[in-house]
């Protein structure tokens, strides 16, 4: 479990389009990372080459490396398949499916996977549920539709079902944007907790949320309109809010720019 | 920076060096299918061409301009597309005539005058319209519609008959088994498809368009000529070709109530005769020997590529907007 | 309130609002007027059909033998016997056809939506719109020239099927599309990141979500070809027995029934053909009902 990310001169592109420049950084296991900068700045699309889910645009594609203890995660004997059970996702909004149950959701990774013990699924799902901080509140109704939750529990759903499956590592697309305040709380809590087991990177646009959840923070920024994104700096959280190395860093964090 | 790009670092984008035999499979059987619909339409044009060539050299008649379609000596063919070309373009454009107005008019009743309530309902009635299947339309037009018509056409042919179109025609009026009446009949049919897909672009037109017209004071009909109209013209118009399609290839309706006559066509509305589509199908238990039945292919393969180019054209003037 | 005009009366300053032209008020109402007409323009001859059709037809229905039995051994003035064959006939032909166009229609809208890139896309795109169009009487003629003037073989159910494929296969491509293009693309991500090849993502995850809409198209489909006529008359004889064999024999649907009891001017052919028609009709909204009922199921929140 829980294992580390080195991601080295990775430039990203769509199409002829280049869309982030240059970017290395490390990720440490167990340990909350924070991406922020203003939008279209790349943070997101980095956090996706991380698992290769930008694949899934059309006319995407890297250059670099990004090594997942030591392993070139863009090696061509590496399935992007295997890539993604390694490493889990949440997103932005929730998106439970809409046809299973809050049960089947959680366990839909090892279901499509084969896995079909009856026991063994049920077993997963109140582990994932609790792990998620959400059994109190659906233990009694596994099996309505996930739907039927509120945003706040949908989204801790979603998380449920990415850790359902044992991953290495959680990336986090700003999985608080779409929920209220006393849900994104519960979720930063859940994160809090998380980190025990997980490697977690986390994209958000609130920089009070950054500072209360991470330990390290990555700043990215644009070099100019239709210029790729590049990572400013990445440092200690501590740091880079209290006394960053880049005039940038300190004028976005002031709230001079962006 | 650049210098650390290799060749091996990572070339993606969906061709990675992996791929999953399940994938593999799933996409060769989608992308099969679609080759198979694009293979379909090919092997139409193909299999009708091949077959029409061999009666088409021995067609002693000249198979564009002439009126005659006798194919009941294998020896001594004599065909041409003549009065099938004048009779399925008559009624077609009949229909249009009728169907284009109409079908604009429900279309913007049902996008601005009927109440939002209402709007789905009635909708539901004027697609009830496509529901019914052809040949009943056949029944009706040539049971019901036809004897109804038949005063009206009359006195169409008396007041007017200086017009060609409304000249005396080939067959007698009894019945009114007309191009006339075939029009009438089509024009219902197309009502349904011209109206869905015009409704459809005129829903389209931009929000801030209408609200920018009402704001400056217009009438409601103003608001409609400024912008849903110019909005959805192409769209309307695709529709209407479209519809033009369908007409053309109709046949049991036509072939139900369309009289036959014994003289060519005069180009008149009061004519009988056939259709590309109503001359196949009356010939169609007949279909035994290789030739004659060649005859008849040809006429379907002109019907075809006629179709084939409406259609492209509706698609090409549409320009992405319609999607039916 | 005084009702006298004057110019004194008047008030001094303009009024508060601009006041409408009378010639486009006129044009106004005009306009409202004619688009109301056309609206009923529609509904007349549809009502007129309907009413038609019943009443020239309903009392065929009434008979207990018209659902279950066929024409064998009915004279052409007897008021006996059933359209039991043609409605077998009906069915097996469209189900024959929709379990061929089906698979091949879901899958090539698979394709364009979930794999479609370039010119074969675009290619696939542009003659599914001209499938769409082809006359039901090419289809016919083309699996005619096909099955019998090329394999050689003879008229039968199936051939019409196959013909009825060519009509029904662009309809379900093009519902199937449009659904899938519902599903959102969250979803598919969703499924990716848990580590679900694409295939099964398809299959297990946007296919389902898209299901009912899917169904619903495929039932809209089979309504539209199961009235087709123009088929039957080329690439299958009559009948006026069972038959359920759908490679060899002669087998009637009601179209064709239709179609054949017109040559019968007898009243009791009369009555047969509207009979047949009314029947024909109840079956086609049936299916249509069935479709309506079930895109109420979507698990697809639209808005």
């Amino acid at each position: 479990m829980a294992k580390r990310i080195d991601v080295k001169d990775l430039n990203i592109f769509y199409g002829k389009f280049h869309a982030v420049d240059g970017v290395t950084l490390a990720v440490p296991p167990r340990s909350v990372t924070a991406f922020i900068g203003p939008s279209g700045c790349g943070k997101s699309t980095v956090l996706r080459s991380l698992n290769r889910m930008h694949e899934v645009t059309p006319g995407a594609r890297v250059e670099g490396k990004v090594l997942l203890d030591g392993e070139d995660i863009y090696a061509s004997s590496v399935d992007p398949v295997e890539v993604r059970r390694t490493i889990g996702m949440v997103f932005q909004r929730p998106n439970p499916f809409p046809t299973m149950s809050i049960r089947d959701n959680v366990v839909a990774g090892l279901k499509l996977a084969g896995v079909s013990n009856r026991k063994q699924l049920n077993e997963v799902a109140e582990r994932s549920l609790r792990g998620a901080n959400l059994w109190a509140e659906v233990k009694d109704r596994l099996d309505k539709p996930g739907g039927s939750l509120s945003g706040g529990q949908q989204q801790r759903l979603c998380i449920a079902r990415a850790i359902a499956v044992q991953p290495d590592v959680l990336l986090m697309d700003e999985p608080c944007s779409a929920l209220d305040p006393i849900s994104t709380l519960a979720i930063e809590d859940l994160i809090g907790e998380l980190k025990k087991d997980f490697t977690i990177v986390i994209v958000t646009h609130n920089m009070q949320q950054a500072a209360r959840v991470s330990d390290q923070t990555a700043f990215f920024n644009l070099a100019g309109v239709g210029q790729p994104g590049k990572l400013v700096e990445i440092d200690d959280t501590e740091k880079i809010f209290s006394n960053p190395n880049q005039q940038a860093t300190e004028d976005y964090i002031s709230g001079r720019f962006g | 920076m650049i210098g650390a790009m290799t060749e091996d670092s990572g070339q993606s984008g969906g061709r990675a060096g992996v791929r999953r035999p399940g994938d593999s499979i799933f996409r060769a059987l989608t992308t099969g299918s679609g080759l198979a619909i694009v293979i379909a339409i090919g092997l139409i044009g193909i299999f009708l061409l091949i077959k029409a060539v061999p009666s088409l050299v021995a067609d002693k008649a000249n198979f564009l301009f002439s009126p005659d379609f006798i194919t009941t000596d294998p020896t001594n063919l004599k065909f041409g597309i003549r009065d099938l070309f004048v009779v399925t373009v008559l009624s077609s454009l009949v229909a249009l005539v009728i169907a284009m107005p109409i079908a604009l008019g429900i279309a913007l009743f049902l996008t601005h005058y009927a109440p939002a309530r209402l709007s789905r309902p009635f909708a539901y009635i004027v697609d009830l319209l496509a529901a019914v299947p052809s040949i009943v339309f056949g029944l009706w037009g040539a049971q019901v519609l036809g004897p109804t018509l038949e005063p009206f056409e009359t006195w169409l042919n008396k007041v007017f008959g200086w017009f060609p179109l409304f000249a005396n025609g080939n067959i007698p009026l009894a019945g009114a088994g007309t191009i006339f009446t075939v029009g009438v009949v089509l024009a219902v049919m197309l009502l349904p498809i011209i109206t869905s897909v015009t409704r459809e672009v005129f829903r389209q037109t931009p929000v801030m368009q209408i609200e920018g017209a009402l704001a400056l004071g217009a009438t409601k009909w103003e608001m409609l000529r400024t912008t849903v109209l110019p909005f959805g013209r192409s769209g309307y118009i695709a529709a209407s070709m479209l519809g033009l399609g369908r007409a053309l290839g109709e046949t049991v309706a036509v072939l139900i109530i369309l009289h036959a006559s014994p003289k060519p066509s005069g180009f008149s509305l009061f004519d009988g005769g056939y259709t590309f589509a109503s001359k196949i199908a009356s010939a169609a238990s007949e279909f035994s020997q290789p030739l004659p039945t060649g005859a008849y292919i040809a006429a379907g393969l002109v019907l075809f590529v006629l179709t084939f180019i409406v259609n492209a054209a509706a698609r090409s003037v549409a320009g992405g907007k319609v999607h039916k | 309130m005084t009702t006298t005009e004057s110019t004194l009366d008047r008030p001094a300053s303009p009024p508060a609002f601009q006041p409408v032209s009378g010639a486009r008020k006129t044009k106004n109402l005009v306009a409202t007027v004619l688009v109301g007409l056309a609206f009923l323009v529609a509904v007349v001859p549809l009502v007129w059909l309907l009413i038609t059709v019943v009443a020239k037809g309903f009392t065929a229905l009434l008979s207990a033998d018209w659902w279950t039995h066929s024409l064998k051994g009915v004279l052409p003035e007897e008021f006996t016997g059933g359209v039991y064959h043609a409605i077998i006939g009906t069915l097996l032909q469209t189900l024959v056809c929709a379990l061929i166009a089906v698979p091949v229609g879901v899958l090539a809208a698979i394709y364009l939506v979930e794999y479609g890139r370039g010119r074969l896309a675009r290619t696939t795109t542009f003659m599914v719109d001209i499938l769409s169009g082809v006359p039901s009487i090419v289809a016919a003629l083309f699996v005619f020239a096909l099955w019998i003037g090329t394999f050689g073989l003879g008229q039968s159910a199936f051939a019409v099927s196959l013909s009825l494929v060519l009509l029904m296969l662009p309809v379900v491509v093009r519902s199937t599309e449009e659904m899938l293009r519902l599903v959102p693309q969250e979803l598919r991500e969703a499924s990716y990141a848990l580590g679900v090849p694409k295939w099964k993502t398809i299959v297990k995850i946007v296919l389902p979500t898209a299901l009912s809409g899917v169904v619903t198209g495929v039932m809209l489909a089979m309504a539209r070809v199961m009235g087709e006529t123009a088929p039957v008359l080329v690439l299958v004889g009559y009948s006026k027995s069972i038959n359920f064999n759908i490679f060899d024999g002669n087998m009637t649907s009601l179209p064709l029934l239709i179609y054949t009891e017109l040559t019968n001017p007898l009243p009791a052919g009369q009555l047969r053909v509207w009979g047949a028609a009314l029947t024909l009709i109840i079956l086609i909204m049936l299916f249509n009902l069935v479709a309506t009922v079930v895109s109420r199921f979507s698990a697809i929140k639209t808005k």
